[in-house]
């Protein structure tokens, strides 16, 4: 198990402090300014020395992000089993979905800060909760209505009922289309809490902190933030993807089989 | 086994397994309309391994479908052990076996085999002791917790078989479940069928294009022709109840083989008419 995972890591660990040697000794020997994009060595220094308020910064666009996300997926999942259902429901969320995922996050964020007032975190909660629904509503619709003709005509000989078809048959037909769906929500929730802040928040939060270090031209500390950002990011992924191995083991295994 | 009477001399009429009367089914309306079989009648007894042959689009599937209620007659009457076709769904009277095995993949080889035991609120011991038992017919013991991407099409096949036995079903329909085997492993799935219709004494239906197959398997072979679908003749297979591999070599086999052969060659489509491809069947099902 440690052997085969070490084995399934390696290669993207050492490509990563690879990458990270060539930027810090090419960028040092050309001679790149640090207002462009600053060494990696320059970036930890102040990722260090900022700590304390990057911490808080963390814990807050953190906090937005997963608050956004676990309400987006919520709302996501329960509207794409509703349109699954009743035909009736799909004319009438579907749409609204739709304009939902169309709304522009840069438009919307003012008006979420007008509604909750900037220091709250239900703006940035409401922004990453709207840009994650869609993708989740569309593929658990996708799982629950893509199922193969045979074994449903298999079930309707065995006379099962609706619940039945949906508890062995529906439900664990979505649950991969699902776990794809939360995969790309994890990234956009950090997505969707960074560039909320843009607008607003307060000061120590992740988006507020680059764009007023940017703004003083102070671009180790900024990059500092978007290093952190990306870690958070990563984390969530990882998270989501863990979740998937443990809830369906069988299909990270017929995939690796395949 | 065909006829049961009952002591004191007061017999009971025992209902066919199928009964069709004057069975048709229209796909579509109005000038789009396929008929895809025109007055079938057909009566099989407890018991019986019935096959249907024919060409392809004769309806030999969309028979073994109205049988099983997965589609409905538009003229004539079935009755399946004297009820409704729907009925007899409802009763759980059928098991089924496609030329998909139409195994799920997040199940084991022994929970896809305990799926339908699921379904009909068996409780869970039962449901192992069953599924442990039908592994052990079809000769897949050691793979109770494999996943079915694990297994071949013959050992999928053979699980799909399984798994439609394990309610004990009155009726078994199979729709062309070895079409898609080589020759080699249909030939030794055609036995183990066999050895399985002879030990639990299931009615079956069994839907081929291989001729052989048809009369090394069945007490009678039900030929049928195209457009429109019907029964054109049905042949009873004599053949030692007991079936082998020599009897595939022996004289009498290879003369039922000829005269299925012949009742096919009979009926052969002269003029080149539209045929019902199974996309046609599925469209004008959705339409209808």
């Amino acid at each position: 198990m440690t052997a085969s995972a070490a084995r399934e890591w390696l290669p993207a660990v050492g490509v990563f402090v690879i990458v990270l040697a060539i930027w810090e000794v090419g960028f040092l020997v050309l001679g790149v300014q640090s207002f462009l994009i600053p060494r990696p060595s320059v970036i930890t220094e102040q990722l260090v020395s900022d700590w304390s308020t990057l911490a808080r910064g963390l814990v807050f666009t953190g906090t937005e992000a997963v608050s956004g996300l676990v309400v987006g997926v919520a709302l996501g999942t329960a509207a794409g089993f509703a349109t699954a259902r009743w035909a009736s429901a799909r004319e009438v969320l579907l749409p609204v979905a739709i304009g939902a995922s169309t709304i522009p996050i840069i438009a919307f964020a003012p008006i979420t800060l007008n509604w909750f007032g900037p220091e709250s975190l239900l703006p940035r909660v409401t922004i990453v909760a709207v840009m994650c629904f869609f993708p989740v509503m569309v593929n658990t619709i996708r799982g629950l209505t893509n199922v193969d003709p045979g074994t449903l005509e298999l079930l309707s000989s065995y006379a099962a009922s609706d619940r039945q078809t949906l508890t062995k048959l529906r439900g664990p037909n979505a649950l991969p289309y699902w776990f794809t769906a939360l995969r790309i929500a994890t990234t956009l929730s950090v997505i969707g809490a960074v560039v909320g802040e843009f607008f607003g928040g307060p000061l120590y939060a992740l988006g507020i902190y680059i764009t007023l270090q940017t703004g003083a031209s102070r671009y180790p500390s900024a990059w500092a933030a978007i290093v952190l950002a990306c870690v958070l990011g990563i984390v969530l992924y990882m998270v989501a993807v863990a979740l998937e191995r443990l809830t369906i083991p069988w299909y990270t295994a017929r995939e690796t089989a395949r | 086994m065909t006829s049961a009477g009952v002591p004191g001399g007061g017999a009971v009429e025992v209902p066919a397994v199928v009964e069709a009367v004057g069975v048709g089914k229209v796909f579509g309306a109005g000038s789009t309309a396929v008929t895809a079989i025109e007055s079938v009648d057909l009566s099989i007894r407890q018991g019986e391994f019935i096959s249907l042959i024919g060409p392809s689009g004769c309806g030999k599937s969309t028979l073994l479908r109205l049988i099983g209620d997965l589609t409905h007659p538009t003229s004539g009457t079935l009755a399946i052990n004297g009820k409704p076709a729907a009925r007899a769904r409802s009763d759980r009277d059928y098991g089924m076996v496609f030329q998909a095995p139409v195994l799920m993949d997040w199940r084991t080889i022994a929970k896809n085999i305990e799926l339908p035991l699921e379904i009909m609120g068996f409780p869970p011991d039962e449901r192992r002791r069953r599924a442990t038992e039908l592994l052990k017919l079809v000769e897949l013991e050691g793979f109770a917790d494999r996943h079915p991407w694990q297994l071949s099409g013959g050992m999928q096949q053979r699980v799909a078989i399984a798994r439609a036995l394990s309610f004990d079903p009155k009726l078994l329909l199979m729709d062309e479940p070895f079409g898609a085997l080589d020759e080699m492993t249909r030939e030794r799935m055609n036995a183990e069928l066999m050895s399985i219709w002879r030990r639990t004494g299931t009615t079956i239906v069994f839907v081929t294009h291989s001729i052989p197959e048809a009369v090394f398997l069945s007490t009678r072979v039900v030929v049928m022709s195209a457009r429109p679908g019907r029964i054109s003749q049905v042949i009873d297979i004599d053949l030692p109840a007991e079936r082998s591999v020599e009897t595939r070599e022996s004289e009498r086999y290879f003369r039922l083989v000829t005269r299925v052969r012949e009742a096919l060659r009979q009926f052969e489509p002269t003029d080149e008419g539209p045929e019902v491809t199974e996309a046609e069947r599925v469209r004008a099902e959705g339409l209808a």
